[in-house]
C-alpha cells in the first residue's frame, strides 16, 4: 500500500547565473490520505517550495514524485493543471480572492475548469461549501466587504468546492488575528475529521503542536517527522 | 473551458471595470462608424449614377463613328461621316439586336409665341427611338416612319421644353419656329429625369433626322451622330455582332482599326462609377486607420490589464486553468470589446448616414456587405491586437504570479 503523497529523494534546484539555489535537496517523505500534517521551519528553509512540488504547481529537478501511486513530475502542464483541479485545494497566505468579485462567484472558479457542469449546478455546489465554512450569509459580499477571516474562509471554500483528497495551506493564518487564526486552524481540523488529507504550514507552534504530525525543515531538508 | 463559458467570463470581467471598458472602446466605435459612413455614402452615390445610367435604356449600345481613342470616350461623336442610317437599318436586322435608332445631333433656337429656347438637346431620330430608350409618352403622339421618309416638319418636346415653351396650355398641335421654319408639335414625352451627367433629359426636342439633316443642317448626306441600339438581351453579343457587321459593310481589312466606336452600358456605368468608387476606397482607408488606432487602445489596455490581473492568472492557473484557458480568456475578452465596439459603431455609423442624407440631400446605401465586413473587421482587429496580451498573460509561471505584489 503505497502512501498518498511519496517524494522520494526530491530536490529543487534554481540555477542564478553562476550560483545554484537548493530550496529543496533529497527530500523523502510520505503522506497518507486523511493525515494532518503541520510543516515548520525558519523563513527561506524551503517550506513553500516543498508545498508548490507537492500541489503540482512546480516540478522538482530530481527524485520521484508519486501521487496516489502515479508519477507526476513527469507529467505535462495540461495534465498538472487537471491534477490540481482534481486532487488539490489551495489557501494561500494572502486569500487570492478576486477583487470586486461576489463570494459565491469566487467559489465557483476551480468549477469553471476541467468540467461541463451547468451554471445551476455549479452555483449549488458553491452554496454547498461556503454553508460549509459558515458563510452562507455572505454569497453575494465582496472580499472588500467582510473581515480577514471570513475572506479566508471564502478561500478554503474555494478550495474545497471541487471535493478535492487534498488541501494545501501555506501559512493560511499568516494574515490573521489569534481569534480568526483560531477559527481557520479548527476548520481545517474539521476538514481533515472529514477524512480529507491537510498540509499545513505555519509558524505557530501552538497549532504545530496539535497536528497529527509535525515536520521540520531546515535549509531545504527535512530535519524531523519524515 | 468551452466558448460559451470563456465569452460568459470576459464578459463579467468587463463589466466590473465600465468605465475603462467604455473608453477602450471608443476607439473602435469611431473608426467602424467612419467607415460605415463613408461607404453609405460613396455607395448611395454609385447607386444613384446607376440608377440615373438605367434612364437611358435596357441593354443599351451605342455607335459612335470614327475611330476608338485610348482616351475614352466623348458623347459628341467624331467628325467622321462613315457612319449612315442604312448601317442602322442593317443592324436592325441582327439576330441580338432589337431595335436601332439613328440619332443627329444639333442646337438652334425655337422660337414659340412669345417664348425664346435653346433646349440642353436636340436630336434627329426615328419612332424606335421611344422603344429603344424606353421612353413613353405624356400627351399626343410620335412622329411615324411616313414622316421620316418625307423629312415631315414635326416634333415632339420633353416635358420642360413643353412646359417651357407652352407654360400653363398643351404643347400638343401648337406650332413652334425651330431656326425660323414652322414645325407641328406631335405630343409630349414622359418625365424622366436628371442623367448621369447632371444633364435634364427632359429639356429635349426631338425630330425626324432626316428633317434635322436636311432642313435644318442643310446637308444632303445620310450620316449619322450616333446608332442607339437595343439589344435583345445579350449586351456582348450584339456588341460582336455589330462590330463584324460594320467591319465587313465599311470594308475594313483584317488587322486595322475599326472607323467606329462601341460602347455598351456596361463600359459607361464602369467609367461614371469608377471615380466614385476609386473616392468610396480612399475613404474607407482613411476610416480604416481609426480601427487600427483603437486597436492599438485595446492592445495597450489589455497589456495593462494582464499585469494588474497576474494573480487572477497565477490563482486560475493553481485552481487548474490550462495556458489555453488564459490565453482564450483574454483573447476573448479583447474580441469582446471590439465586437461590441463594432456593433455600436455599425449603428451610429447608420444614423450619421441617415443623417447626412436627411440633411445634406446625398443618397445613402447601408450593404448587408459593408455591416458584414465591418463586424469582420472589428472580430479581426480584436483578435489581431489582444493575442499579444493574451499570449503574455498564458505564459505566465503560475508560482511567480501568485507571488507578485
Ligand atoms: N524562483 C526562485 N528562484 C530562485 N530562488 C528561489 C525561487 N523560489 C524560491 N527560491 C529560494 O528558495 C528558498 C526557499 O524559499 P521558500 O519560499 O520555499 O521558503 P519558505 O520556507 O516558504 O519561507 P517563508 O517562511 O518566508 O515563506 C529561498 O532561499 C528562496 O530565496
Ligand atoms: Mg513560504
Amino acid at each position: 500500500m503505497t502512501a498518498q503523497i511519496s517524494l522520494r529523494n526530491v530536490g529543487k534546484i534554481y540555477h542564478l547565473g553562476e550560483v545554484d539555489i537548493r530550496p529543496l535537496q533529497d527530500v523523502s517523505l510520505d503522506i497518507g490520505a486523511g493525515e494532518f500534517v503541520a510543516i515548520m521551519g525558519a523563513s527561506g528553509s524551503g517550506k513553500t517550495t516543498l508545498m508548490n512540488v507537492i500541489g503540482c504547481m512546480d516540478r522538482p529537478t530530481e527524485g520521484r514524485y508519486l501521487l496516489e501511486g502515479t508519477e507526476v513530475s513527469t507529467l505535462s502542464g495540461d495534465e498538472l493543471a487537471r491534477v490540481r483541479n482534481r486532487k488539490f485545494g489551495f489557501v494561500f497566505q494572502s486569500f487570492n480572492l478576486l477583487a470586486r468579485t461576489a463570494a459565491l462567484e469566487n467559489v465557483e472558479l476551480p468549477l469553471l475548469y476541467w468540467n461541463d457542469l451547468p451554471g445551476r449546478e455549479r452555483r449549488k455546489r458553491a452554496e454547498a461549501a461556503l454553508a460549509r465554512v459558515g458563510l452562507s450569509d455572505r454569497m453575494g459580499h465582496h472580499p472588500s466587504q467582510l473581515s480577514g477571516g471570513q475572506q479566508q474562509r471564502v478561500a478554503i471554500a474555494r478550495a474545497l468546492v471541487n471535493e478535492p483528497a487534498i488541501v494545501l495551506a501555506d501559512e493560511p493564518t499568516g494574515n490573521l488575528d489569534s481569534a480568526s487564526e483560531r477559527e481557520i486552524v479548527a476548520l481545517l481540523h474539521e476538514l481533515n475529521a472529514a477524512g480529507i488529507t491537510v498540509v499545513l504550514v505555519t509558524h505557530n507552534p501552538e497549532i504545530g503542536a496539535h497536528a497529527k504530525r509535525l515536520i521540520r525543515i531546515r535549509d531545504g531538508r527535512i530535519v524531523e517527522g519524515a | 473551458m468551452n466558448l460559451l463559458k470563456t465569452l460568459h467570463l470576459a464578459l463579467r470581467s468587463l463589466l466590473r471595470n465600465k468605465v475603462r471598458t467604455g473608453l477602450t472602446m471608443l476607439g473602435i466605435v469611431i473608426g467602424i462608424s467612419s467607415v460605415i459612413a463613408m461607404v453609405a455614402m460613396g455607395q448611395g452615390a454609385s447607386m444613384m449614377i446607376q440608377d440615373q445610367l438605367s434612364t437611358m435604356g435596357r441593354n443599351i449600345v451605342m455607335v459612335f463613328p470614327g475611330a476608338a481613342s485610348s482616351g475614352g470616350f466623348s458623347f459628341g461623336g467624331g467628325s467622321s461621316t462613315t457612319l449612315t442610317s442604312e448601317d442602322g437599318a442593317a443592324a436592325a436586322g441582327l439576330g441580338s439586336v432589337r431595335a436601332v435608332a439613328p440619332v443627329v445631333r444639333t442646337r438652334a433656337q425655337i422660337i414659340a409665341g412669345g417664348q425664346n429656347w435653346v433646349p440642353q438637346s436636340m436630336m434627329g431620330t426615328s419612332p424606335e427611338f421611344l422603344d429603344v430608350r424606353d421612353w413613353a409618352m405624356d400627351e399626343g403622339g410620335f412622329f411615324t416612319e411616313t414622316d421620316v421618309a418625307s423629312s415631315a416638319k414635326v416634333c415632339v418636346l420633353g416635358r420642360t421644353t413643353a412646359d417651357t415653351l407652352f407654360p400653363g396650355e398643351t404643347a400638343v398641335q401648337q406650332t413652334i419656329r425651330i431656326k425660323n421654319f414652322p414645325f407641328r408639335v406631335l405630343g409630349v414625352l414622359a418625365r424622366k429625369g436628371t442623367s448621369a451627367m447632371g444633364q435634364d433629359q427632359d429639356d429635349v426636342v426631338l425630330a425626324p433626322w432626316t428633317t434635322v439633316k436636311k432642313t435644318l443642317q442643310g446637308s444632303a448626306f445620310s450620316n449619322v451622330d450616333q446608332l442607339l441600339v437595343s439589344a435583345k438581351s445579350d449586351v456582348e453579343a450584339a456588341s460582336a455582332e455589330l462590330t463584324s457587321l460594320l467591319r465587313q459593310r465599311h470594308r475594313i481589312r483584317e488587322g486595322d482599326d475599326s472607323d467606329f466606336r462601341i460602347l455598351t452600358m456596361d463600359e459607361m456605368a464602369s467609367t461614371v462609377t469608377q471615380t466614385s468608387r476609386v473616392m468610396t476606397l480612399l475613404l474607407a482607408m482613411i476610416a480604416s486607420i481609426s480601427l487600427v488606432v483603437g486597436g492599438i487602445g485595446i492592445m495597450n489596455i489589455m497589456l495593462v490589464s494582464v499585469v494588474e490581473r497576474t494573480r487572477e492568472i497565477g490563482l486560475r492557473m493553481a485552481v487548474g486553468a490550462r495556458r489555453r484557458d488564459i490565453l482564450m480568456q483574454f483573447l476573448m475578452e479583447a474580441t469582446a470589446i471590439s465586437v461590441a465596439a463594432g456593433v455600436i459603431g455599425m449603428v451610429l455609423g447608420s444614423a450619421a448616414a441617415w443623417v447626412i442624407s436627411g440633411t445634406l440631400k446625398w443618397p445613402t446605401l447601408i450593404s448587408p456587405a459593408s455591416i458584414g465586413i465591418a463586424f469582420a473587421f472589428s472580430c479581426a482587429v480584436g483578435i489581431f491586437f489582444g493575442f499579444y496580451p493574451a499570449l503574455r498573460a498564458s505564459r505566465m509561471d503560475p508560482i511567480e504570479a501568485l507571488r507578485y505584489e
